[in-house]
């Protein structure tokens, strides 16, 4: 077996381009706010008992899309890392310390979301409005009076501070981030000593992981996104909302192999394993599109109104409408037919194309689960979204490359290593 | 209608066998079939193989399918008999995805199943060709068809034996 130790370079230059880009995001940000503090929002402010609109809003909704959307894509990352050792996985030995470089996104994630929490989540959550457990205020809500201690417990009885909410953010990061640094730990304690026992060490590990994020994904999604609607429920979000993470992984650890393949490096990897990572976008594209319809269609089938609302909000109406269907077109009907063939999952030029359109896709997706339920009528895409996304996706690259050069791309003592290299697809 | 005549060399071991038949097919031998007890990784690429197009027959029998389901849906539900259901459209196309799903997946499957067993020749009262029981047990066989080949038989039987082959045995078909 001869494969030498390969390193990923983190150029001046790559970093230079990520800085550009971060700093295109900010120009269009302040940008879009500018032209839309100026512009004609002003005359339609505050009705009588709403909030005014302003452009802090949309900002802050564009933050939120984007910390559910990294977030996810951090944690999918190890999620993906974990699953080839309890799966035992041989093919994938070339391509791991990629998804393990995603979850150094975490602890800044953590900081982000909890600190844009505090910032816009009155904004963003309608069960933060206290007159909703006041039986004395014109806003009482008896059905969500009657959720509060999901989000205030132990302070239920007087609803100030979503006490319980907070501590489960925390928890979820703090346990999230503690098992991403021992997977690492273990993974790096190989490429010293060598032998099996780290590998054992972390399927262990990796099982454990796999059960705790069954349970902690879900109950995120619910937290972070379907609260938003706060009246409204599905019990299929969780994995609604784990499914489009997972395929947005999935793509850009293609897109990475394949730009870290054209940089000269990853001589291990060859067309069948990225073959295999192709079918797994394909598949699991094909999975999300089940999982959105399977929501969608029970849901418009039974037409009850308290659960239509969420689709007449993102549906039928003239804001949203559009962007439901581009939706389904850039996350189902462009990937499951560029895909299909075997020769495009087997060369790069059809998974450069296809997986970027995913990556986008997704963020679509999230756009629509979180901007019609917090802005309404005053949601719209622009400046802002566009240059959020920017800053986010640079800052979130920049952690994830550095984070990558600080270790060799692949494990040289991995006992799955050997197999990996003799991996061949029909 | 004729005999058919094969040569048959028997490999003990999938590298040998995979060397042998590029070896074979370089010298300019053609190689009617080889059989192996289980799935030979790469044996495709050495004998020369063309990728099935079976494939293209599966996505064709599933555009089919996904035509025939919409058709009949929207036949029956939209114009044979058009009811109200749960104040729907008398066309509501998601209703109608998880039939075009299933017809879909349905002749996909099928319309692939008839094909391959049309293309391969099986059919419940084909006589098959038994070149050597032990190819399903544990050794790999190559059937080299006479008929197909201008090199005299004691040259291939030396070429056989030269890479590799544990035995050399010929092998005669009465077809009618």
């Amino acid at each position: 077996m001869t494969t030498v130790e390969e390193k990923y370079d983190f150029s001046a230059k790559a970093k230079k381009n990520l800085l550009i880009t971060i700093g295109i995001g900010i120009a269009l940000t302040v940008l879009g706010i500018v032209l839309m503090s100026t512009g004609g929002h002003h005359e339609e402010a505050a009705h009588e008992g709403e909030h005014a609109f302003s452009w802090i809003n949309r900002l802050g909704v564009d933050i939120w899309i984007n910390n559910i959307y990294f977030t996810g894509i951090a944690i999918v990352g190890v999620f993906f890392f974990a699953l080839q050792y309890a799966a035992q996985a041989g093919w994938s030995a070339g391509i791991k310390r990629i998804p393990l470089a995603f979850g150094s996104w975490l602890p800044i994630a953590g900081i982000l979301m909890l600190v844009s929490f505090f910032v816009f989540g009155h904004d963003l959550f309608h069960w933060t409005h206290h007159g909703l457990y006041d039986t004395t205020s014109h806003e009482f809500d008896s059905i969500i009076n009657a959720k509060k201690a999901y989000f205030f417990w132990p302070l239920s009885e007087h609803p100030s501070t979503p006490v319980f909410f907070i501590a489960r953010m925390l928890f979820f990061f703090g346990l999230w981030y503690y098992l991403f640094t021992k997977l690492r730990k273990l993974a790096f304690q190989e490429d010293l000593e060598g032998g099996t026992a780290s590998w054992y060490n972390m399927r262990k590990l990796s099982a454990v992981f796999l059960i705790i994020f069954a349970v902690t994904s879900s109950i995120a999604a619910w937290d972070w996104v379907m609260s938003i609607d706060t009246h409204w429920f599905s019990t299929m979000f969780g994995w609604y909302v784990f499914a489009s993470w997972w395929v947005t992984t999935l793509a850009l650890i293609t897109f990475i192999t394949i730009h870290l393949k054209e940089k000269g490096l990853l001589s291990i990897v060859n067309e069948n394993h990225l073959h295999d990572i192709g079918k797994f976008v394909f598949a699991f594209s094909v999975f999300w599109t089940y999982i959105w319809f399977s929501q969608f269609l029970l849901i418009y089938y039974a037409n009850i109104p308290e659960e239509t609302i969420y689709f007449v909000e993102r549906w039928n109406n003239d804001q949203y409408g559009i962007i439901f269907f581009v939706n389904l077109f850039l996350n189902f009907v462009l990937p499951f037919l560029l895909l299909m063939p075997r020769d495009a999952k087997r060369h790069t030029a059809i998974l450069k194309v296809v997986t970027p359109i995913v990556i986008f896709g997704h963020w679509i997706d999230f756009y629509l689960m979180i901007t019609p339920g917090t802005l309404k009528e005053n949601g719209g895409y622009g400046l802002v979204e566009f240059g959020t996304m920017l800053i986010y996706g640079g800052a979130f690259l920049y952690v994830v490359l550095n984070s990558l050069s600080k270790a060799p791309l692949f494990a040289k003592n991995d006992p799955m290593l050997d197999e990996s290299l003799h991996h061949h697809v029909q | 209608m004729s005999n058919t005549k094969f040569i048959l060399g028997v490999y003990e071991d999938e590298d040998i066998l995979l060397s042998a038949i590029t070896n074979i097919r370089t010298a300019g031998v053609k190689i009617h079939e080889v059989y192996s007890p289980f799935p030979v990784h790469g044996i495709d690429d050495v004998l020369g193989y063309k990728r099935s197009k079976l494939s293209i027959v599966a996505f064709l029998f599933g555009v089919l399918g996904t035509s025939l389901a919409l058709t009949m849906q929207i036949g029956m539900m939209g114009v044979d008999w058009p009811m109200i259901i749960g104040g729907k459209d008398f066309i509501p196309y998601p209703s109608f995805v998880p039939v075009i799903f299933e017809l879909t997946v349905l002749l996909a499957a099928y319309g692939m199943c008839f094909t391959f067993f049309i293309v391969s020749d099986l059919k419940p009262w084909a006589k098959p060709r038994i070149f050597d029981l032990r190819i399903t047990d544990d050794k790999h066989v190559m059937a080299i068809d006479l008929d197909q080949n201008k090199i005299d038989v004691a040259k291939i039987d030396q070429i056989l034996k030269d890479n590799g082959a544990s035995e050399v045995n010929k092998k005669t078909f009465d077809e009618a």
